[in-house]
C-alpha cells in the first residue's frame, strides 16, 4: 500500500505513486459505479460531515453520494447559516465537531490554509474540498483520471490551463499534480489573472490564447469567477470572451483530438462556447462530473483504511501498556 | 555616592565604532570613565565581566504595550521585565493602543502606569492624528509637553496627503519627530503576503513591494514641502533604499528603521501558514532581505527595532488571512541581531550604532553611548552562549514568537538602568 497519507490536505504533499495508488482505485470504482455494484461495507459504521463554509452545490453533492455509495453515515452542515454567524472561531467549531466522533471530515473553506489549521486539531480523517485559493485536491485528482481514462496516460501530454488562474485553486492543485506526473503544463491568462512568479512552478506561461494552445493535447478552461472581480480585472466579459474564451477558432491551434475539460459550472459564452462544451467529441465535462465521485469514493476508501490502521496500532499500544 | 566599577570587559562602542577590553566606571547613575589600563580604584561594587561584552543598553522604538485597553496582552509590569532581560533599557512605547494615545490626559496615565511598573526607561509616543484616523492632527504640542518623544498613527498609514502635509508643517514649527509606516494603503489593501512565488503557491493576497516606495516617495516629497524631522518605521524592500539614500544626499530630515524580523526572516518562514510569522509589513523575499542587512551596515538604514507586538493566542489561532499581524520582540532582539554578527553580516559595534547609538540620536537622548556622562542605561551579554528559544519563558505575557524552539546564541547577563541593576543576579 502507497497511500500513506492521514488527510488529503492537497497534492503538494502527495508523492506521484501515492496519486497513482488513488486513481488507480478511483478507475475500479468508476467501472464497478457504471455496473452499479455496490460498495455499503466499505465505510459502514464511519461518519462523514461534509463542513461547507462557502457555498457549493456540485462539489457537496460529490462528496455526499461518494460517502453514501460506500456506506457512511453522511452529514452535511452548511456553515455558513450556523455558528460562525454566532462568533465562534474555527477552531472552536473544529473541537466541537471532534468531539462527536466523526471519521471523516470534508471542508471547504474561503480562506487559504483554513483547512490546514482545521485538521491540526482534530483526530479525524480530513479532506480539503477546496480552501481560499490555495488547493482543491480532489478536482485535480478526478481531472487527472479523466485525462487518464481518455489519453490512455497520464505522462508526457501537454496541458493548456486558461483563465482566472489567480483565484484558482483548481489551478493551482492541477499545476502541482500535473507537474509531478511528468507533463507539460501551459498556463493562457490575461495579466491580471496570472499569479506573480508562477514561471518558477515550472509552467510555460502565455497571454495568448493561440500561442498558448498550439498543440496541446488538453485544454482546461476556468471559470471566470465573477464574485471576486470587484477589483476590475477584465474590462468586461465580452472583451474577455473574444480574447480568452475557448471557440472553435482558438481550439483549432489544439490537437486534432485535444480534449475540453472545465470544473464547472460553466459560464456560456463568458469562457467557452456552449457548442463546444456539448461537442461530444471533444468534451470531457460530463466525464468530470462522474470521475468526481469515483475519485471522492478512492480518496476516502484510502483514508479509512488508513484511519482504522491508525487506531488499531493505538489500541494495540494501550492493551500492551495495560499488561 | 554609589560606584560600579566593570572590569575585564569586551567595551562596544558604537561613537567609536571599537571593540576593546578595558574598564568602565560608573558613578552615581552616570558613566564616569572608561579606559584600557589598570582600572581606577573604588569603593563599590567591581564586576568582573570575565571577557563579556558591555554595551549601551538597546532603545527600542516602536514596542507595543497593550496598556490601555488589553493589558491580558502586555503589560508596563510585563513588558518592563522583558525588556530588562532583552537587553532593551528604553522603549519607546506606541500609541496604537485602546483608546489611541491622542490626547495629554491619556498620555499621562501611560507615563504614570509606566513610572509605577516598568523596569527600563519608557518614552511614550503619541498619535499623529486623532483616534489614528488620519482626519484631524493631535494636540501635537500639548502631547509634546506631556512627555510625547514622537507623532505616530503606528501601522496605519495617513492616507489623505493633505492631512499629512498640514500635520508635517505644523510637527515642524515645534521641532517634533513624525514616524511614518510607509506603504501605498490602496495598492496594499487586504494583503498578508508579499507578491511573488511563496504568495502564489499558498494562495494569499499579497502587495508588491513596489507599495513600499511608493509609499516612501510620497512622503519624501512631502518632507521636501515641509521640512518636517522625519523616520520611517521600517523599511523592508530593495527597492526603496535608493530613493532613501537620495532624499538623505539631498539633506533632508529623514531616518529609517527595520525591524530585527525582516533581517532575519524571509517569505518563505510563513510555510505552512504559520500565523506568528504574519507581520505587517508582510516578511520580504530574500534578495530583499540580504538588500536591507547591506543597508544596515552601510549606515542607510539607521536603526533596529524589535516592532514588540503582543497578540493572543486566540488572535493567532486563525486562518492565516484572518490572523492578527505582529510578535514579540523584546527579548528575542538582541539573539536575533547576533545572527548577523555571526555570519559576519555586522560587527558588534555596528550593530549597537543601529540598536542603541542611533535611536538615542534620532531622539535627542544622552543614552546609547560609553561616554562620560552619559547615564549608566548599560548592558552586559555573552554573544557566544548557545540556547533553544522556548516560548513558553518568555517574560511577555503574549507568546507570539516567530523564534519558538529556534536555536539562538547571545544570552543577555545583566542589565542597568541609571546605573541600578534591573536584571541579572547581583
Amino acid at each position: 500500500m502507497t497511500f500513506r497519507a492521514q488527510h488529503l490536505l492537497g497534492i503538494e504533499h502527495l508523492r506521484p505513486e501515492e496519486i497513482t495508488t488513488l486513481l488507480d482505485l478511483a478507475d475500479r470504482y468508476a467501472n464497478e459505479n457504471r455496473q452499479r455494484r455496490s460498495h455499503k461495507d466499505v465505510l459502514a459504521g464511519l461518519t462523514q460531515i461534509n463542513m461547507f463554509f462557502e457555498n457549493s452545490t456540485r462539489t457537496q453533492a460529490s462528496f455526499e453520494l461518494a460517502g453514501k455509495r460506500l456506506g457512511a453515515d453522511v452529514m452535511n452542515m452548511a456553515m455558513q447559516a450556523s455558528s460562525i454567524k454566532k462568533g465562534e472561531t474555527l477552531i472552536d467549531t473544529a473541537l466541537t465537531l471532534n468531539a462527536m466522533h466523526p471519521d471523516l471530515l470534508v471542508v471547504r473553506h474561503p480562506n487559504s490554509g483554513a483547512v490546514d489549521l482545521l485538521s491540526q486539531k482534530v483526530n479525524c480523517a480530513v479532506l480539503n474540498a477546496g480552501d481560499g485559493r490555495h488547493e482543491h485536491p480532489t478536482q485535480a485528482l478526478l481531472d487527472a483520471l479523466t485525462i487518464r481514462r481518455a489519453k490512455g496516460r497520464l505522462h508526457r501530454l501537454s496541458v493548456a490551463i486558461c483563465g482566472d488562474i489567480l483565484h484558482s485553486r483548481v489551478a493551482r492543485s492541477n499545476i502541482m499534480l500535473l507537474g509531478k506526473m511528468e507533463n507539460r503544463v501551459r498556463l493562457i491568462a490575461p495579466p491580471t489573472l496570472m499569479p506573480a512568479g508562477v514561471s518558477e512552478f515550472g509552467v510555460e506561461v502565455f497571454h495568448d490564447m493561440q500561442e498558448g494552445l498550439r498543440d496541446v493535447d488538453v485544454v482546461m478552461m476556468l471559470r471566470l469567477q465573477k464574485e471576486r472581480m470587484d477589483g476590475g480585472f477584465v474590462p468586461s466579459e465580452r472583451e474577455y470572451y473574444h480574447r480568452y474564451g475557448l471557440d472553435a477558432e482558438k481550439l483549432a491551434f489544439a490537437k486534432d483530438d485535444a480534449i475540453v475539460m472545465h470544473p464547472g459550472p460553466m459560464n456560456r459564452g463568458v469562457e467557452i462556447d456552449g457548442t463546444i462544451a456539448d461537442d461530444i467529441n471533444r468534451s470531457v465535462i460530463q466525464t468530470q462530473v462522474e470521475m468526481g465521485v469515483a475519485v471522492r469514493m478512492a480518496a476516502m476508501d484510502l483514508l479509512a483504511r488508513n484511519l482504522r490502521a491508525r487506531r488499531g496500532a493505538e489500541l494495540q499500544k494501550d492493551k500492551g501498556t495495560m499488561v | 555616592m554609589t560606584e560600579i566599577l566593570f572590569t575585564n570587559a569586551r567595551l562596544i562602542d558604537p561613537v567609536a565604532i571599537s571593540d576593546v577590553s578595558g574598564w568602565l566606571h560608573v558613578k552615581d547613575g552616570s558613566i564616569a570613565a572608561s579606559g584600557d589600563g589598570t582600572p581606577p580604584e573604588t569603593k563599590g561594587t567591581v564586576i568582573d565581566c570575565g571577557g563579556k561584552c558591555l554595551a549601551p543598553g538597546i532603545i527600542d522604538i516602536g514596542v507595543k504595550v497593550s496598556e490601555p485597553g488589553e493589558r491580558h496582552k502586555e503589560s508596563f509590569h510585563s513588558a518592563g521585565l522583558a525588556a530588562a532581560a532583552g537587553g532593551v533599557t528604553t522603549i519607546v512605547t506606541r500609541a496604537d493602543t485602546l483608546p489611541v494615545i491622542d490626547t495629554p490626559e491619556t498620555l499621562e496615565f501611560v507615563a504614570r502606569r509606566a513610572a509605577e511598573d516598568s523596569a527600563v526607561n519608557v518614552l511614550p509616543m503619541a498619535a499623529l492624528t486623532k483616534g489614528r484616523e488620519g482626519n484631524e492632527m493631535t494636540e501635537i504640542g500639548f502631547l509634546q509637553d506631556a512627555g510625547a518623544v514622537a507623532f505616530s498613527d503606528g501601522l496605519r498609514v495617513v492616507s489623505k496627503t493633505k492631512v499629512l502635509s498640514r500635520a508635517l508643517t505644523y510637527a515642524r514649527s515645534l521641532d517634533a519627530l513624525v514616524i511614518g509606516h510607509v506603504q501605498e494603503p490602496q495598492l496594499s489593501e487586504g494583503a498578508v503576503a508579499t507578491k511573488g512565488k511563496f504568495a502564489s503557491l499558498r494562495g494569499l493576497p499579497d502587495v508588491s513591494p513596489m507599495a513600499e516606495r511608493m509609499g516612501l516617495d510620497r512622503d519624501i516629497s512631502l518632507l521636501e514641502m515641509t521640512g518636517a524631522k522625519y523616520h520611517v518605521d521600517q523599511l523592508t524592500t530593495a527597492r526603496a533604499l535608493p530613493a532613501l539614500e537620495r532624499a538623505k544626499r539631498n539633506g533632508l530630515d529623514i531616518t529609517a528603521g527595520v525591524s530585527i524580523h525582516h533581517l532575519t526572516l524571509n517569505e518563505f518562514d510563513v510555510a505552512d501558514y504559520r500565523t506568528f510569522f504574519k507581520l505587517t509589513p508582510p516578511l520580504r523575499s530574500e534578495d530583499d532581505r540580504l538588500a536591507v542587512i547591506d543597508a544596515l551596515r552601510s549606515g542607510l538604514i539607521d536603526i533596529l527595532c524589535s516592532m514588540h507586538t503582543p497578540q493572543d493566542e486566540e488572535s493567532k489561532r486563525l486562518p492565516f488571512e484572518e490572523a492578527a499581524s505582529g510578535a514579540v520582540g523584546l527579548e528575542t532582539l538582541l539573539p536575533a541581531a547576533l545572527r548577523l554578527y555571526h555570519e559576519g553580516q555586522l560587527t558588534l559595534p555596528e550593530l549597537f550604532r543601529a540598536l542603541s547609538l542611533n535611536p538615542a540620536r534620532r531622539l535627542g537622548l544622552p543614552s546609547g553611548r560609553l561616554l562620560e556622562g552619559a547615564p549608566a542605561d548599560l548592558i552586559l551579554f555573552d554573544p557566544d552562549a548557545p540556547f533553544i528559544l522556548d516560548r513558553a519563558a518568555l517574560r511577555s505575557k503574549s507568546k507570539n514568537t516567530p523564534f519558538d524552539g529556534a536555536r539562538m546564541q547571545g544570552k543577555v547577563v545583566g542589565t542597568w538602568v541609571k546605573g541600578a541593576r534591573v536584571f541579572g543576579e547581583t
